[in-house]
Parts: structure tokens; C-alpha cells; sequence
């Protein structure tokens, strides 16, 4: 599905990946975790295309082709979603215009028809009650007002409407009580498939107790300090992120 | 530059009752003293009303006929059943408009007023707005040359179920014309009314109306005032609208503007009773190289009220916005309540906003906040919309339109937010929002 190789980005002169090599096949769910500071963000934000970064040298290959080289919305019209960690407020714009806008913009990349208006309501309808969502929340603007708990489950709602390859969740279980937290596991649990692949981003192990993944990889200051299966997960949150970043002899720098 | 409006006033000298006839004098005779502002007028700092100076703008001729109800379609906002008199270059047309008897309501044409209504006239007419200030001569000139407009007066209790829809056209034969439409709303005590004041060309260019509303509105009376300025791209306009309110009344007011090469729009808004409210809102979008002045002034005479303000604007190409909104607070006004805005959108390099908002205080014990914000497109919700698979021309258009669109929001009639919404999304996406 992607193919990250050796990636180096920077933003403002300041290098924040320092080489990163990663590989995600399809039907896989992996975890990336870190410390704070130490480039998991930057990472989701480079493969979704944020203009603030600026990518120094190495490669990504999404299915065959050269991300890097793609706009933002083309990645999206491709597959590729980003579950943004502080989802944007847009007064003015309803939830349901910019969702038929998305899809539809997708819809159309892949060669098929757009949706009307009734045909998508009747698409949203089923994915809402994926993540306990009111219909109301539709006329709303996008995440303007929304408590914490509401814009993430409208951030897997649209991944479920839009229904990418490759998703990317950045700290989606950042601020969720454990109910909420339980919803958006289960939604994104239900989205799995072998055809799709998930990159779960992520400080703590509690959201992989819900979302298994396949594999596990920390990174500490802008590298994969250690890759491994599920138990790693479980090992950090026993004994933090501390050993893993001694082991490597990076200091602590990074966790500032 | 001032003998055109004069030579027009002392040729064609309107009719009417003897007390206005010396109102009238008066008002040329301010206008003749003082002569068009400069910028050196603290009023006029922004707006150089040298284009309409220098012009020598003819009386509007009158339409030639022609125009039919199908030309009125694009500004009824689908809505044919609202009573409505329809102006076409300055004259009251009754064949255009639609005014059903309604029951503990007054519409109709002031020159029809003047003869039917003398005593109402004689109260309200020219009460409220100033044609003493140097600043205020476009006033003073449409007190001194106005012969047709607007009565609309809503009797003790009376609630207007429908908007009232005042529409003023331009036609082909308002070229080099200026027209001075008067309207003139009385809402005694406890009424409610709305009222749709729309200004349009069907085919008209290089006209000048010069507007002036008055309202009165009575002790725990509301009136919503929607006002449309969307005149040929290359006209001028300059409108006023004065309210005086009394205690526990409501002023809502919305200017629209996208019309016009120069346009100068005034709402002035006295809160003369304790617990009134005075909401003064306004959308103007820009291109081209057109220039729009919005003057607000809200004054705060008694304690216990609020005022709000809400002014947006999308400014494209070279196009120029003024906004300078002054709120006063006199000694008396305690526990006065007031917020005043003012956003812009500047879409282009050369495109320039002036904003000055102002706050005036006078009393001890008041909330009052104002600010001003001008920016462009937000590039972290660009980039979260294009993440989503919105090309970026196209999130970009919608973002204009959802900056926009806020201010649209608060107009509570249906039909008429929809058909702003509707005009709104097409100037900037070409598509219907739905």
C-alpha cells in the first residue's frame, strides 16, 4: 500500500524527520508511537501534503506512484485520509455540503457519478449511527462548536463516508473519555478491511486495546527507535518510553 | 458643481404642503452653503464624492414603459404574494406593484401620501433626518428635490404578516439621470413590521440615486429593515437611512451591498428609550474596481439597551470598502450594552479596506467591545478541505462563501436569506448550495 523510505522533512530550517522507513501492506493496521515531539505528527501531516512542512529527501510510494509528488487533494481523491489531531472549524459551511463535496470530488476521480443531495443523505444516514452521531449535526457548521468528543467521531464519520485505502489517525484518542474512546474504535474497527490499511498515531496504548494492530513502531526524535508486534505496545505503557529512547542513545533531548 | 441640483430645484419645484415647501428651501439652502464634502470632512476621509460632484446628472426621465412583471422576477425571491411597490426610475409605478388592503396597514407612493396623509407627513416627513451637517448635504438634496417614494405606516398593535417589499428599478432611460427616492415608516406603538428596501437596474447606467429613510419606531415596536444595494456596476447611489426609536423598541437592520462603481450607504440609529435594542448587520462584496462606504452610527441616549453590529466584506480585484462605525454613549446610557464588528475578506492584492470603529463613552457603568479583523482565506481550513479531496479554487470559493455566509445567517425571513445565500454561493463557487 506505501512504501516509506529514508523520509526527511523539516519545517521552518528545523529537520523533524530524520529518516524514517516504514511499510504498510493492505489489510494492515499499524500503530506509531513516540513520545511528544517526536515527529508523529509531522509524519501524518507530511503524507497528507501540509504545505508547512517541507520534505528534504527520500521517498514515499502509495500504490505505485510518487505521494510526494501529489497535492493534497489529489492523495485524497487516491485514497489516502488524515484524521486530523485538532480538526479545523469552517463557520458557514455545513457538515453535510462539505462531506457531498468531498465524496462527490472523490466520487468523480474514480470515474464514477456524483451523488445528489437525497442519494448522499441516504449514505450518511447508515455511517452516522457508526459513531453515534445525530442526523442534526448536519445542518451544523463543520466542527464549529463541537465538543472535543464530537469533532473526532466527525472525523471517523467522514472517513467512513469517504472510505479511503489509507487512513491516517493523528492522536484521534487524544481528549476522548473511554466511551467515546470505545465508539471510535468500534467505527474504525468496523472499517477494516483487506483491501484497506490504517496508520494509528498515537501517545498512549489505551487505543490499542481496542484497535489491534499488527505492528508497532516508536519513534523518538524523528526515527523509528524500535518496531515490533502488539506486546510492544503493552511493554511502553509499562515502562514508558524512556528505555526505548536510552537504547537508542538519543537522549531527551527530543522529549521536550 | 452644486448648480445642477439647484437650477433642478428652482425649475421643477415639487408640490406639496406649505410647511415643506419651507423645509425644502432650507435644505437647498444647506446644501448650497456648504456644497459636496471633501475628504477633508472627517465624514468623507475615505469616499471622495468628486465623481458625483463633477457629474451633472440630469432628473431621471421617466421609463418609456415597457417593463413588465417578468422583469421583476430575479428580485422577488420567489416570493409574488409580498405587498410591494415597485419604483422604475424614481416614479411610483402601480402597474408593477401589488398592495392589497391590509388590514391596519398604510402603503403607499409619498406622492400619493402628500395628498392623502397630510398629517402623518406633516409629523414624521423630514423629522429625522439632518440636513444641517456639511456631511449630510445627499440628505439635503433629496429633502429638497424628492417627489415620490414610500409611506408605510403600521397602527398601534399591528403585525405585518409579510415582508413589505420596496423595489426601486433603474431602467434604460435613467442614463446621466439621478433620482431621489424618499421613504418615509411609522410604526406606532407595539407594532411589528419588516420592510425590504431593494435598489436595481434593469438595463439603467450611469444614474445616481440619492435615498433617504426615515423611521419612527414606537414605544416596544420592532421594525427589520433589509436593505439591498444592488445598482448597475456603474452607477453611484448614496442612501440614508435615519430611525429614531422610542423605549423597549427593536431596530434590525441588514445592508446588502454588491452594486454600483460608488456607493455610500448611511444607517444612523438613536435609541431615544431605555430597553431598546438596535441590531445594525451588513454583507458588501466587491470587484472590480468599485468603491462602497458604509457610515453607521448608533446612539445610545438612555440606559438599559443594546446595540450589535456585524459588517463583513469580501473585497476582490481593486475594489475599495469603507467601513467607519461609530457607536456613542451619552452620560444617561448606563448599563448600556454594545458590540461592534467589522471582518473583510480581501481576496486580492490590491484590493484595500478602511475600517474605523469607534466607540464613544460618555457613561461609567457600560459593556461595550469592538474590534475589526482583515485577512485572507484561513490556509489551515484550505488545507483540512483539500485534505478531504476539495480541489483548492474550489475550497477556496467555499470558504469566501462560508465568510459571507455567517452574517447571512442572521436574516430570520426565509425567502430572503436563501435568495442572498443563493446569490452569494454563485458569485463565488458558480453552484447551489442545497
Amino acid at each position: 500500500m506505501i512504501q516509506i523510505h529514508d523520509l526527511h522533512a523539516s519545517v521552518g530550517g528545523k529537520e523533524i524527520l530524520r529518516g524514517i522507513s516504514l511499510e504498510i501492506g493492505p489489510g494492515q493496521v499499524h500503530a506509531l508511537m513516540g513520545p511528544n515531539g517526536s515527529g508523529k505528527s509531522t509524519l501524518a501531516q507530511v503524507l497528507a501534503g501540509h504545505p508547512g512542512y517541507e520534505v528534504t529527501s527520500g521517498t514515499v510510494t502509495y500504490r505505485g506512484k510518487d505521494l510526494l509528488e501529489m497535492e493534497p487533494e489529489e492523495r485524497a481523491q487516491a485514497g489516502v485520509f488524515l484524521a486530523f489531531q485538532y480538526p479545523v472549524e469552517i463557520p458557514g459551511v455545513s457538515n453535510a455540503y462539505f462531506l457531498r463535496s468531498a465524496y462527490n470530488e472523490i466520487r468523480k476521480a474514480r470515474g464514477e457519478s456524483e451523488a445528489d443531495p437525497l442519494e448522499f443523505l441516504d449514505i450518511v444516514e447508515g455511517r452516522l449511527k457508526l459513531v453515534d452521531l445525530d442526523d442534526s449535526m448536519l445542518n451544523r457548521s463543520v466542527n464549529a462548536g463541537f465538543s472535543g468528543g464530537e469533532k473526532k467521531r466527525n472525523e471517523i464519520l467522514q472517513l467512513a463516508v469517504l472510505d479511503p485505502l489509507l487512513a491516517i489517525l493523528d492522536e484521534t484518542d487524544s481528549g476522548l473519555d473511554i466511551d467515546a474512546l470505545r465508539t471510535v474504535a468500534d467505527g474504525v474497527n468496523k472499517l477494516r478491511r483487506k483491501d484497506n490499511a490504517f496508520l494509528v498515531v498515537t501517545h498512549y496504548q489505551r487505543l490499542l486495546n481496542y484497535i489491534v494492530p499488527d505492528r508497532v513502531h516508536v519513534l523518538v526524535d524523528g526515527r523509528i527507535a524500535r518496531s515490533g508486534g502488539k506486546e510492544l505496545a503493552l511493554e511502553l505503557e509499562e515502562r514508558g518510553y524512556d528505555w526505548v529512547t536510552a537504547e537508542q542513545g538519543v537522549g531527551g533531548a527530543a522529549l521536550t | 458643481m452644486s448648480t445642477a441640483f439647484a437650477e433642478q430645484f428652482g425649475t421643477t419645484r415639487p408640490e406639496g404642503p406649505a410647511w415643506l415647501a419651507a423645509v425644502r428651501e432650507r435644505a437647498m439652502a444647506s446644501f448650497q452653503a456648504a456644497g459636496f464634502p471633501t475628504t477633508k470632512n472627517e465624514d468623507w476621509h475615505f469616499t471622495n464624492p468628486s465623481p458625483i460632484a463633477e457629474a451633472t446628472f440630469e432628473p431621471m426621465r421617466p421609463p418609456r414603459g415597457g417593463l413588465t412583471t417578468d422583469h421583476l422576477t430575479p428580485w422577488l425571491f420567489g416570493e409574488t404574494a409580498w405587498p410591494r411597490l415597485v419604483f422604475v426610475n424614481g416614479r411610483f409605478s402601480p402597474a408593477l406593484s401589488r398592495v392589497d388592503v391590509i388590514d391596519g396597514i398604510t402603503v403607499m407612493s409619498l406622492a400619493v401620501a402628500l395628498r392623502e396623509e397630510p398629517s402623518l407627513l406633516e409629523r414624521h416627513l423630514t423629522r429625522q433626518a439632518d440636513t444641517e451637517d456639511p456631511a449630510q448635504v445627499f440628505a439635503a438634496i433629496n429633502t429638497a428635490l424628492m417627489h415620490d417614494g414610500a409611506v408605510i405606516h403600521v397602527q398601534k398593535g399591528v403585525s405585518a404578516k409579510a415582508p413589505i417589499h420596496l423595489l426601486f428599478l433603474s431602467d434604460a432611460d435613467a442614463a446621466g439621470g439621478s433620482s431621489q427616492p424618499r421613504v418615509l415608516i411609522v410604526a406606532e406603538p407595539g407594532s411589528q413590521a419588516t420592510v425590504i428596501e431593494q435598489y436595481a437596474a434593469v438595463g439603467g447606467s450611469r444614474y445616481l440615486t440619492n435615498a433617504v429613510t426615515e423611521a419612527w419606531v414606537g414605544d416596544g415596536a420592532t421594525l427589520n429593515h433589509f436593505r439591498l444595494q444592488q445598482e448597475a456596476r456603474d452607477a453611484f447611489h448614496v442612501g440614508t437611512t435615519v430611525v429614531r426609536q422610542e423605549r423597549d423598541s427593536h431596530f434590525v437592520s441588514f445592508s446588502f451591498a454588491t452594486g454600483a462603481d460608488l456607493s455610500r450607504i448611511n444607517v444612523y440609529a438613536g435609541l431615544h428609550g431605555p430597553g431598546c435594542g438596535a441590531t445594525l448587520n451588513g454583507l458588501y462584496m466587491l470587484g472590480g474596481s468599485q468603491h462602497c462606504d458604509h457610515q453607521t452610527r448608533i446612539v445610545h441616549f438612555e440606559p438599559n439597551c443594546y446595540s450589535r453590529e456585524l459588517y463583513k466584506g469580501v473585497l476582490d480585484d481593486a475594489s475599495h470598502g469603507v467601513f467607519n462605525g461609530k457607536v456613542y454613549v451619552h452620560p444617561a446610557a448606563q448599563k448600556t450594552d454594545g458590540k461592534q464588528t467589522n471582518n473583510t475578506l480581501l481576496l486580492s492584492e490590491r484590493a484595500r479596506i478602511d475600517t474605523k470603529p469607534q466607540l464613544e463613552i460618555f457613561a461609567d457603568d457600560v459593556k461595550c467591545t469592538h474590534g475589526a479583523t482583515v485577512g485572507r482565506i484561513d490556509e489551515t481550513a484550505l488545507f483540512y478541505m483539500k485534505s478531504r479531496g476539495i480541489p483548492n479554487n474550489e475550497a477556496r470559493k467555499l470558504l469566501t462563501y462560508a465568510f459571507a455566509a455567517e452574517v447571512l445567517e442572521t436574516i430570520p425571513i426565509d425567502a430572503l436569506r436563501e435568495g442572498l445565500e443563493r446569490l452569494t454561493l454563485e458569485r463565488f463557487t458558480g453552484t447551489v448550495n442545497s
